[in-house]
């Protein structure tokens, strides 16, 4: 009796332990199996995106108010921002090459950071803030009233109204929000280098734009279309499968903007990585 | 009572779905369900809440998929259609929302024309102007063509969702709960409406409710659908002669 008595605990416990460990891997399954589902919903809606941007009929006026809504309507924001940007890096870089004596080096410097790094990445996290959450609870409000389902039945195409407008018009849209985020920005340093020193707009301009190449612009630009594209997909992915509840828009707009910002930096690190291997 | 009883214009079935089976889960929604909508008439299905109704017609117009059966409209088997076909199916079919579905970033006018533009391409837009005109004239809000939806009340909403329907002239309208959270005289209203559109448009329809005087208003024959199986079958006389407790229950 003795011994069987430790053997009944070893085994239950045993058993327990088995237990444990079985819904530990069924969790674990789970999870992976929901992030595969999500990944091939993901490449789904990429697809669909695709073909009915090619279907004959483009909804040109939806894309145009789209265009006015992310680039008109988001100029303040990417004004301040762009602004604070500039005047920020001046005011901190400006110390560091006073010690080395480079302070003339200070307009190519912050240029060039702004025009290849700050500027685009700064610009698309705003964006992302800003545009991927609007999309995701706009389109996802929408999907709770019914009001995606109803131009669904009747056959007016919401994929095509919805989606591929509000992408091209983040696609071209963000670049040129990045352009003017990079002009304001230098005017920005220009600011903030005449805080502590006197250098005229014209000298500031002539020394930024002696450091900066072609080479400089390129990639800035063209990243800044695949940033455009990133925060549209994702903010109306989120948006269009968003679930039944009011609960699931505020989700909705919340995933769209971690996620968008996210692959934002992603995709910076994968262009960067070519950018230098294209370069050298 | 339906005063006006239209007459069906023939026997030929507009609607036909044959045991037609959908679960969510292990949730049997839909049993082996099987249904005719002929040309021409009203027939509402009664039944609770969560007895399948609105499933049923989320599965004919395609926006839900059924696991198995058929359902043919105008002949054709919209479970195994392509997204094209599907498309073509759902031009001639017209669905009210039970929330209305209205466009919120739109108003009245650019509601009705959000299907027109891109459904009748063929008309012009002093074509449209009139035909928005004429269906907002016909559910009695002509003046709120430029009113936003938020604008509105719950009644005036699901008239101009009716209107947004009926501006494409469909051939079958299912109406999803069409008098839920409307007061007794809107509801009187909106069921009044609905007979109206019927013999204005020559439509077929399926209303899908659980108010009984919206039923008594409107319909040319009823099926009582419970527990996801047509539970009884029959004119309005005779459901509200049945003795069957169920169906009292709704008649009382």
């Amino acid at each position: 009796m003795k011994i069987m008595i430790p053997v009944i605990r070893a085994r239950e416990i045993a058993r327990q332990q088995a237990l444990l460990l079985s819904e530990r891997t069924l969790a674990k399954t789970e999870s992976a199996n929901n992030f595969l589902t999500d990944f091939a919903d993901g490449i789904m809606f990429l697809v669909r995106f695709i073909k009915e941007t090619f279907s004959r009929r483009f909804e040109i006026r939806e894309f145009f108010h789209q265009c006015f809504i992310i680039g008109y309507k988001t100029l303040p924001l990417i004004s301040v921002t762009g602004t604070i940007m500039g005047f920020v890096l001046t005011i901190q870089s400006r110390p560091v090459l006073l010690t080395f004596g480079a302070v003339n080096l200070l307009p190519g410097m912050v240029s060039v950071s702004l025009i290849r790094e700050m500027g685009p990445v700064i610009t698309a996290l705003i964006c992302a803030g800003k545009i991927a959450s609007g999309m995701g609870a706009e389109l996802g409000s929408m999907k709770v009233t019914e009001q995606i389902e109803a131009m669904e039945v009747s056959s007016t195409h919401p994929m095509r109204f919805l989606v591929v407008t509000r992408v091209w018009a983040a696609t071209l849209m963000i670049p040129l929000l990045v352009l003017y985020a990079d002009a304001l920005g230098i005017i920005g340093s220009w600011a903030g280098a005449n805080i502590k020193g006197d250098v005229s707009f014209v000298l500031f301009f002539s020394q930024a734009f002696s450091h900066i190449d072609f080479y400089d612009f390129i990639p800035a630009v063209v990243k800044s279309f695949f940033f455009g594209a990133v925060i549209g997909l994702v903010g109306c992915y989120k948006g269009y499968n968003a679930g039944r509840g009011t609960e699931s828009v505020g989700k909705a707009a919340n995933s769209a903007v971690v996620l968008a910002s996210l692959l934002v930096l992603i995709v910076d690190m994968i262009a960067v990585q070519i950018t230098d291997m294209l370069i050298l | 009572m339906r005063t006006t009883q239209t007459k069906i214009q023939n026997e030929e079935a507009v609607i036909k779905i044959t045991n037609l089976s959908k679960s969510f889960g292990e949730q049997e929604v839909l049993k082996n369900f099987s249904l005719k909508l002929f040309n021409g008439e009203n027939l509402v299905v009664l039944g609770k809440s969560g007895s399948g109704k609105s499933v049923l017609i989320k599965c004919i117009v395609g926006l839900l998929k059924s696991d198995s059966g058929s359902i043919e409209v105008f002949n054709r088997d919209v479970t195994i259609m392509n997204m094209k076909e599907l498309d073509e199916v759902r031009q001639k079919i017209g669905f009210l929302f039970q929330s209305g579905a209205l466009y919120d970033s739109m108003t009245v006018k650019q509601n009705l024309e959000f299907p027109l533009v891109r459904l009748k391409r063929q008309l012009r837009q002093k074509e449209m102007d009139e035909k928005i005109e004429e269906v907002l004239e016909n559910v009695g809000l002509l003046d709120a063509l430029y009113k936003m939806p938020s604008q509105l009340s719950g009644g005036m909403r699901k008239r101009i969702s009716l209107a947004r329907t009926i501006v494409v002239d469909p051939l079958i309208i299912l109406y999803d709960e069409p008098t839920t959270g409307l007061d007794p005289v809107t509801s009187d209203e909106i069921s009044m409406l609905i007979n109206d559109v019927q013999q204005k448009y020559k439509t077929s329809s399926i209303i899908i409710t659980h108010d009984i005087e919206c039923a008594r208003t409107t319909a040319d024959r009823l099926i009582m659908l419970h527990d996801g199986e047509v539970y009884e079958e029959g004119s309005l006389k005779e459901f509200e002669k049945s003795e069957d407790k169920l169906i009292k229950s709704f008649f009382k």
